[in-house]
C-alpha cells in the first residue's frame, strides 16, 4: 500500500460521491421484516426434541434451602426432570465476579443455582424442566421446597454499621468496593468558598424491561459434543467464553448464535445465573432446552441498576467559578457482583464522571458498594453517566441560584473550553476533544429561550408552574481493555470484520459487533459499501454466530460504530485494494488510477466506467486461468481495530427539558425536550437521532416514574407491569435532535458512540426543569423518581 | 373437566380446525399450534400490548383470550395483514423513519396502529398518542411512531382528495 | 406466566348457565371480557376448574331505553359504552368514563359486567354506578334480583352477588336537562388505575343544586359516596364558598389507605382537588377557582 489514507482520502468528507454512504439516513434494511412480523427472536426457534425450562424462584430475601421434594413434580404430565444446585454443579463451575484493577473488590462465588443459600427473593433455586412451559410451571408449582428464612440487609446505609447481616461471612463483611478520587485540596477550597451548597440525590433502583425477555435455546449435541446456544445476548463470544469455561468444555466445541434481539440495553450483556443452568441441564440432558423468561420472573431476576443515594457539595467562587466537587456515592447492589463485568463499573463510573463537563482543580469523590439481599445489579444503559450527570447538574443549578446566576451563564464560565483539548478531567479522564460551548450554542439555537421564559412568567401570575432544566453530559463510548481487559475478565475490547466479493459483485459482511435494534447492521453495510465502492443494496450483513464471525466483544458501550465499524471499513478499504489490483491487471492500468463507484470500476481522473465488478467476479471465481499466474486474488479481506491512544473516546452533549409541575396533584407533565450531542462522524442521522430520543424516554423514564420497590423484608413489590411503570406515548414529548461532530482522530471512520448520550442526560435535564418550575415555592426535589407524592411533600403539602 | 377444546376458526383468511387445551391462550395457540411468530408475548398479563391482533373486526391482547373461546371467531394477524396490504403505507412510513428498532413491539403497534387508520382516519397528533398509549415501545421513544402514523393518514386523505 | 390446567365451557343460554352450574357447582367460574380474570390466571392468583363462558348468552346483550331508565346488558363492552348513542345521551358520565378506562384493546373486549362484578378499588364503573343511583340486575337459577349500586359494593373486591349469581343488566335512571355529571381523575398514566378518581352526579334546580352524589374511586375499599360533601352542596348555589364546604365535609368522609403512590393525606389531598376541579365545570361563570 503506497498512500497513506485520510479521512479525506476515502471520501468521508465528500457527500457528493455517489456511494458516499457516511452521513446518510438511510433506511435500515431491517425494518422490514420487523414491521411484517417475520423477524426472528429466539422464542421464535423451535428445534426437534426441544425441552422446556420453569425455576422456582426463592419466596425469601434470604434463606437456608432446607430440602427438595420433587416426588410430586415428577408425577406431573409433560415433565422430564428436576435440577437441584448440586445436580448442576457437577457439570458447572461457580465463578466469582471481581476485577483486579478495582482494587480490593471482593465477591462470593455464584452457582446456577445456588448449594445452600438463596440469597436474593427471585432467586433461581430449582429448575423443572418439560415438554412445555405450562408443564414445567405445573411442575414448579408441585414442587416442595423447604427454606428456613434467614434475616436479611435490604438497607445499603446500615450494610457495613454494627449488627448488619453480614450476607457471605467468609467475605468479611459487606463491602464489595470502595475507591476514592482526589485531585487538588478540597478542604482547603470549601473552607475558602464564596460559597457552598449542598444536597442529597437519590437514584432509585430501576430495571430495563427489555420488551423481548431475556430467551435462551441451549443444545449440546452429545454426538458431536458441541454446544449451539441460541441467546438473545449483546456478547456472543463473551458467552461462548463463559459457557465452555464454566462447562468444562473447549471454546472451539460452543457456538452462540443470537437471532434477533428485541432490545438489550444492557440487561443482556450479562451472565445469568438461570440462563448457564439451561446450558448444563441441556448438557446433562443432551437434548435442546429453552428457557424464556416471564415478566414476572424478568422483575424479580434482570439485572437492576442506579441504586444509590449521592451526598454532594459544589463550591464556587463570586464570579460563579466552581472551585471544586466533594461527592460521597452510596450503592446497594445484590448478593453477588454480577460477571463478568462486576456490579462495581456504577460506582466507578459515578467516580470517573462527576463534574464531566467541568473545568474546575478540586475533586474529591468517594463510592462505597455494598451487597444487599435484593435482585443483582450491573451495567445498564449509560451504566453511572445518569447518576453523575444528576449529581454534577443538579448542584450547578443549586449553585447559580445561590449566587443569583443564570443557568445558562453558570454553564459558560465553567464547561471546559471546545480548544483545551486534549484534556484530563480531575476524576483522571482523558479527553481527546469534546465540544461543550459549540453543542451549548447549537442548543441554545434551537430552544426558543426567550418565548420559553415568557411564557413561564406569564403561566406563573395564573399559578401554572412550568419549567426550564439543563444538563450538559459526557458519555464514554468505544471501551478499550482500560475498562475490563486489564482487570482478568475476558471481555473483547478488540473487534474484527472480514469483507468478501462473491461473483455477481455483491458484498458480504460478517462482524464481531452485534444488533439489538440500534442499527448496526445497517450502518455496517453503509460503511462497507462506502469503502468497498458498492450500492449499499448490495451489500449483506452477518453479525451475531460465534462461528462465522471474527472474534468480537459484541454491542455495549456505544462500540458498534465506533469499533466494529472502523474494523468493516479498514476491511473494506483492504478489499477495494484487492479488486483494484486485479481490476489493474485486468485492464493493464495502475490500480492507483482507477477507483470503484457504485460497483463499477472507474478511471479514477475521469469517473469513466471501465469494468464492471461482477465481471471481475465472473473472471476471478470461474475464468481464474485468464489471470496472470501470481496474481493475488482472494476478494476477502478481515481486518481486526483496537483503540490505541485513549482508554475511551468520550462524546458530549446538552439536554433542555421543559415542564408543567400541577402543583395541586405532583404531577409532571413533558411539554418538550431538546439535545444537542456530538458522537463524531454520524454515519447515519436518523439513526442516531432515533437512539437519542429512545434513549431520552428511557432516562425520563428511570426519573419520572421507574422504581424497584422492595419492603422492609426484601420483598419486591413491583411485580407486574401494572406496578412497575414505564414511559408510553401520551405522556411523552416531542423530542428535538441536533448534532456537532467533533471526529476522533484515532480512526478513519472518526466515529465515537452515540446510543446511551440521551440516558445520560434526561434525569438531570428533568429534575433541573422541574426545580426551575417549583423555585418560587421554595421547594427543592433531589430523589428520583419524581412521584407526585415526591413533589406534594417538597411543597409542603403533605 | 374435558382439558381439550376443538376450535375451528379462521385465521389470517384461512380456515383452520384443531384441538387445544382450554388453558391455551391465543398467542401461543398462534405461535405454537400455527406456527405464526409474528405475534408476541411481552407481559401476558394485558399491559404491554406487544400481543395486540385483531379478533372479528376489532383490536384486543391476545394473551387475555382463551383461544378455547374463538371457535367461529376470525383472526388477523401481522402476517394476514401485512399481506392483505391493508396497512402497507403505514409500514413502508415505519421503514423510511425507523419506527422500529428491535422490532419487537412492532407487529403490535402496526395492529394499534392499523386501528387508527380503520377508525379514527382525522386523528391528531395527540390522539394518534392517546390510542398508542397502550403499546408499550422501549426502543423509539414513541415519536418516530406517531410521525408514521401523522405521516399516513395525511397521505391517505390527501390521496382521497 | 402459563395458565394452571383449567376446563372450558360455553354457555348459550341462561339456562344453560344455570345447568353447568348445577353439574359442577362451585368449581364453575364465569367467563366474559376476561381482561381481569385471565390476568389473574397468569398470576396464578385464582384456580378455577372451570371456566364458563357466557359471552354468546343474548339475554345479557343490548343497550335499551325505556320508562326513564336506560338498561345496559351485563356484556357491553367498555368500547360500547364509550361510542353508544343512548349511553351519550341518557347516561353521559358513563360515555366520559369508559375511555378512561384501561387501553382501546382492553376496551374492546371488558364489560360493564365484569367491571362491576369484580369491584376493583381504582375502577370507574362501580364509582360512575354508585353516582348514577343504578340498579344490579342480579341472575341465577332462582331468578333476578334487583340491586341498588349503593349496596352491591360491600368490601375489597367483594359483591353483593350471591354464589351462582352474575349480573344480567344494568339500569341507569336517564339523563334529565336537570342532571349534571363529571368524571374527573388523577391518574400517572393514561388508562392506568387512577391513584383518585371522582364520579359526581348533580341534580340542579334552577342554579342551586338539589342533590349532589360525589363518588369516589382509589381512595377506599370500593367506590366511596361522599355523603357528607354531598350534602354540603345540596341546596346551594355552586360558588367556592359551597366548593370549599364539600371539600371540608370529605375530611370525615374519607378514610384512605396508604398504596404505592403515597400516604392516605395524599389521597385525602387529591379528593380535595378532585371535587374543585369536578364541579369546576359547573359553576356560573366568573366563579370557577384559578
Amino acid at each position: 500500500m503506497n498512500e497513506i489514507r485520510t479521512p479525506e482520502s476515502i471520501g468521508l468528507s465528500r457527500e457528493d460521491l455517489p456511494n458516499s454512504y457516511i452521513g446518510r439516513s438511510v433506511p435500515r434494511p431491517n425494518v422490514a421484516k420487523l414491521v411484517q412480523g417475520r423477524a426472528t427472536y429466539t422464542d421464535d426457534v423451535v428445534l426437534p426434541r426441544m425441552l422446556h425450562a420453569a425455576f422456582l424462584r426463592s419466596p425469601h430475601a434470604h434463606a437456608r434451602i432446607v430440602a427438595v421434594d420433587a416426588s410430586a413434580a415428577m408425577q406431573v404430565p409433560g415433565v422430564v426432570r428436576v435440577f437441584t444446585g448440586h445436580d448442576i454443579a457437577k457439570v458447572c463451575d461457580p465463578w466469582v465476579a471481581v476485577l483486579a484493577h478495582l482494587k480490593g473488590m471482593k465477591s462470593a462465588p455464584q452457582h446456577p443455582l445456588p448449594l445452600e443459600r438463596a440469597t436474593w427473593q427471585g432467586e433461581p433455586v430449582v429448575a423443572v424442566v418439560a415438554d412445555s412451559r405450562a408443564a414445567a410451571e405445573d411442575g414448579v408449582a408441585a414442587l416442595a421446597v423447604e427454606f428456613e428464612p434467614l434475616p436479611a440487609q435490604v438497607d445499603m446505609e446500615t450494610a457495613l454499621a454494627p449488627g448488619a447481616v453480614v450476607i457471605h461471612p467468609e467475605l468479611g463483611d459487606n463491602l464489595v468496593f470502595q475507591r476514592t478520587a482526589v485531585q487538588g485540596d478540597v478542604e482547603a477550597a470549601f473552607a475558602a468558598a464564596h460559597k457552598v451548597v449542598e444536597a442529597t440525590f437519590v437514584t432509585a433502583r430501576h430495571t430495563g424491561v427489555t420488551l423481548e425477555p431475556r430467551s435462551i435455546i441451549a443444545d449440546y449435541n452429545r454426538a458431536e459434543d458441541t454446544l449451539t446456544v441460541y441467546h438473545s445476548t449483546q456478547a456472543p463470544h463473551m458467552m461462548q467464553g463463559v459457557f465452555a469455561r464454566h462447562l468444562r468444555m473447549e471454546e472451539g466445541r460452543v457456538r452462540v448464535i443470537c437471532k434477533d434481539v428485541g432490545g438489550s440495553f444492557g440487561i443482556k450483556v450479562h451472565v445469568y445465573p438461570d440462563e448457564v443452568a439451561v446450558a448444563a441441564m441441556s448438557r446433562i440432558l443432551g437434548r435442546p432446552v429453552k428457557f424464556v423468561a416471564d415478566r414476572f420472573e424478568s422483575f424479580c431476576s434482570d439485572i437492576h441498576a442506579r441504586d444509590h443515594r449521592i451526598k454532594g457539595r459544589i463550591a464556587v467562587d463570586a464570579e460563579g467559578k466552581i472551585l471544586g466537587f466533594d461527592i460521597d456515592d452510596l450503592t446497594g447492589i445484590g448478593p453477588y457482583s454480577v460477571y463478568p463485568r462486576t456490579s462495581a463499573i456504577e460506582g466507578n463510573q459515578v467516580v470517573n464522571l462527576c463534574g464531566g463537563p467541568y473545568d474546575f482543580p478540586n475533586y474529591r469523590c468517594t463510592t462505597t458498594v455494598v451487597l444487599q439481599n435484593k435482585v443483582p445489579t450491573c451495567q445498564y444503559r449509560a451504566v453511572g453517566h445518569p447518576i453523575a450527570t444528576a449529581v454534577t447538574e443538579g448542584l450547578v443549578d443549586l449553585a447559580a441560584h445561590a449566587i443569583g446566576m443564570d443557568p445558562i451563564e453558570m454553564r459558560r464560565r465553567n464547561l471546559v473550553r471546545d480548544d483545551a483539548y486534549p484534556f484530563t478531567s480531575p476524576s483522571g479522564m482523558r479527553f481527546e476533544g469534546l465540544s461543550h460551548h459549540a453543542s451549548l450554542e447549537k442548543l441554545l439555537r434551537m430552544v426558543p429561550l426567550a418565548r420559553i421564559r415568557a411564557d413561564q412568567e406569564e403561566q406563573r401570575k395564573r399559578g401554572v408552574h412550568r419549567g426550564l432544566g439543563f444538563a450538559a453530559f459526557i458519555e464514554l463510548t468505544n471501551a478499550s481493555p482500560f475498562m475490563y481487559g486489564i482487570g482478568g475478565a475476558r471481555i473483547s475490547a478488540q473487534d474484527g470484520a472480514t469483507v468478501r466479493m462473491d461473483p455477481d459483485g455483491s458484498v458480504v459482511v460478517a462482524s464481531g459487533v452485534t444488533e439489538q435494534g440500534q442499527g448496526t447492521e445497517a450502518i455496517l453495510a453503509q460503511i462497507v459499501a462506502h469503502g468497498v465502492g458498492v450500492p449499499v443494496e448490495k451489500v449483506r450483513v452477518i453479525t451475531g454466530d460465534t462461528q462465522v464471525t471474527p472474534y468480537g466483544g459484541g454491542t455495549w458501550a456505544c462500540r458498534g460504530a465506533g469499533i466494529g465499524g472502523e474494523a468493516a471499513l479498514q476491511s473494506a478499504l483492504a478489499l477495494k485494494e484487492q479488486i483494484l489490483s486485479v481490476a489493474g491487471a485486468l485492464l493493464q492500468a495502475s490500480p492507483a488510477s482507477l477507483d470503484i463507484a457504485m460497483g463499477e470500476v472507474v478511471d479514477k481522473a475521469s469517473g469513466t466506467p471501465r469494468i464492471s465488478l461482477s465481471e471481475i467476479g465472473r473472471i476471478v471465481y470461474f475464468r481464474g486461468d485468464t489471470l496472470p499466474r501470481d496474481l493475488a486474488r482472494e476478494f476477502v479481506q478481515t481486518r481486526h481495530f483496537i483503540t490505541k491512544e485513549y482508554p475511551f473516546a468520550f462524546t458530549n452533549g446538552i439536554q433542555a427539558c421543559w415542564v408543567e409541575v400541577d402543583t395541586a396533584t405532583g404531577m409532571v407533565k413533558l411539554l418538550e425536550h431538546w439535545c444537542v450531542e456530538d458522537c463524531g462522524r454520524v454515519i447515519n442521522p436518523l439513526l442516531v437521532e432515533e437512539q437519542v430520543r429512545g434513549g431520552i424516554v428511557q432516562g425520563l423514564g428511570g426519573a419520572l416514574y421507574e422504581h424497584c420497590v422492595y419492603d422492609g423484608e426484601g420483598n419486591l413489590l413491583t411485580t407486574t407491569m401494572a406496578d412497575y411503570l414505564v414511559p408510553m406515548a401520551a405522556e411523552m414529548p416531542e423530542i428535538h435532535v441536533g448534532h456537532v461532530e467533533t471526529p476522533t482522530k484515532e480512526t478513519l471512520l472518526g466515529a465515537k458512540g452515540a446510543g446511551e448520550a440521551g440516558t445520560a442526560g434526561a434525569p438531570a435535564a428533568l429534575m433541573n426543569a422541574i426545580n426551575d418550575a417549583l423555585r418560587p415555592l421554595n421547594a427543592v426535589v433531589t430523589e428520583m423518581p419524581f412521584t407526585p407524592a415526591r413533589i406534594l411533600r417538597a411543597l409542603g403539602t403533605i | 373437566m374435558s382439558a381439550r377444546v376443538d376450535i375451528t376458526l379462521t385465521v389470517n383468511g384461512e380456515r383452520v380446525t384443531r384441538s387445544v387445551e382450554a388453558r391455551r391462550h391465543l398467542i401461543d395457540f398462534l405461535r405454537l399450534d400455527l406456527g405464526l411468530t409474528g405475534s408476541h408475548a411481552g407481559c401476558e398479563h394485558g399491559v404491554c400490548g406487544a400481543c395486540t391482533v385483531r379478533v372479528d373486526g376489532e383490536i384486543v391482547r391476545g394473551c387475555l383470550v382463551l383461544a378455547a373461546s374463538l371457535d367461529g371467531a376470525e383472526v388477523t394477524t401481522i402476517e394476514g395483514l401485512t399481506d392483505s396490504g391493508e396497512v402497507a403505507d403505514l409500514q413502508e412510513a415505519f421503514v423510511l423513519r425507523n419506527a422500529a428498532q428491535c422490532g419487537f413491539c412492532s407487529p403490535g403497534m402496526v395492529m394499534a396502529a392499523a386501528d387508527i387508520l380503520r377508525h379514527h382516519p382525522q386523528a391528531t397528533r395527540a390522539e394518534i398518542r392517546e390510542h398508542l398509549s397502550g403499546n408499550y415501545c422501549r426502543c423509539t421513544g414513541y415519536q418516530a411512531i406517531v410521525d408514521a402514523v401523522e405521516s399516513t393518514l395525511r397521505a391517505r386523505r390527501e390521496g382521497a382528495r | 406466566m402459563k395458565w394452571p390446567a383449567i376446563g372450558y365451557r360455553r354457555a348459550d343460554s341462561l339456562e344453560d348457565l344455570w345447568r353447568i352450574q348445577a353439574e359442577h357447582g362451585a368449581a364453575a367460574q364465569v367467563l366474559a371480557g376476561g381482561q381481569t380474570l385471565l390476568a389473574t390466571l397468569a398470576f396464578r392468583l385464582s384456580e378455577p376448574k372451570l371456566l364458563v363462558d357466557i359471552t354468546r348468552i343474548a339475554a345479557l346483550r343490548g343497550i335499551a331505553a325505556g320508562d326513564g331508565v336506560l338498561r345496559i346488558g351485563a356484556l357491553t363492552r367498555h368500547a360500547e359504552l364509550a361510542r353508544d348513542p343512548l349511553v351519550a345521551r341518557h347516561a353521559p358520565l358513563l360515555a366520559e368514563a369508559a375511555p378512561l378506562i384501561a387501553h382501546p384493546a382492553i376496551r374492546n373486549r371488558g364489560t360493564i359486567g365484569g367491571s362491576l362484578a369484580y369491584a376493583d378499588p381504582a375502577a370507574e364503573l362501580p364509582a360512575c354506578a354508585v353516582a348514577l343511583e343504578a340498579t344490579i340486575i342480579a341472575a341465577s337459577a332462582r331468578g333476578e334480583r334487583r340491586i341498588p349500586a349503593a349496596e352491591f359494593f360491600t368490601g375489597l373486591l367483594e359483591t353483593a352477588l350471591a354464589p351462582g349469581e352474575i349480573i344480567a343488566a344494568v339500569e341507569v335512571p336517564q339523563a334529565t336537562p336537570a342532571t349534571r355529571s363529571a368524571i374527573v381523575e388523577v391518574a400517572r398514566r393514561s388508562g392506568d388505575y387512577a391513584m383518585a378518581g371522582l364520579a359526581l352526579c348533580l341534580k340542579m334546580e334552577g342554579p342551586r343544586v338539589a342533590a349532589a352524589r360525589l363518588v369516589f374511586f382509589g381512595v377506599g375499599a370500593g367506590p366511596v359516596l361522599a355523603a357528607g360533601a354531598g350534602a354540603a352542596l345540596a341546596g346551594r348555589i355552586l360558588n367556592g364558598a359551597a366548593v370549599a364546604a364539600a371539600e371540608a365535609a370529605l375530611a370525615q368522609d374519607l378514610d384512605p389507605p396508604a398504596d404505592m403512590h403515597g400516604p392516605p393525606e395524599m389521597k385525602r389531598h387529591l379528593a380535595r382537588v378532585l371535587v374543585q376541579r369536578a364541579l369546576q365545570r359547573f359553576q356560573p361563570e366568573g366563579e370557577a377557582a384559578a
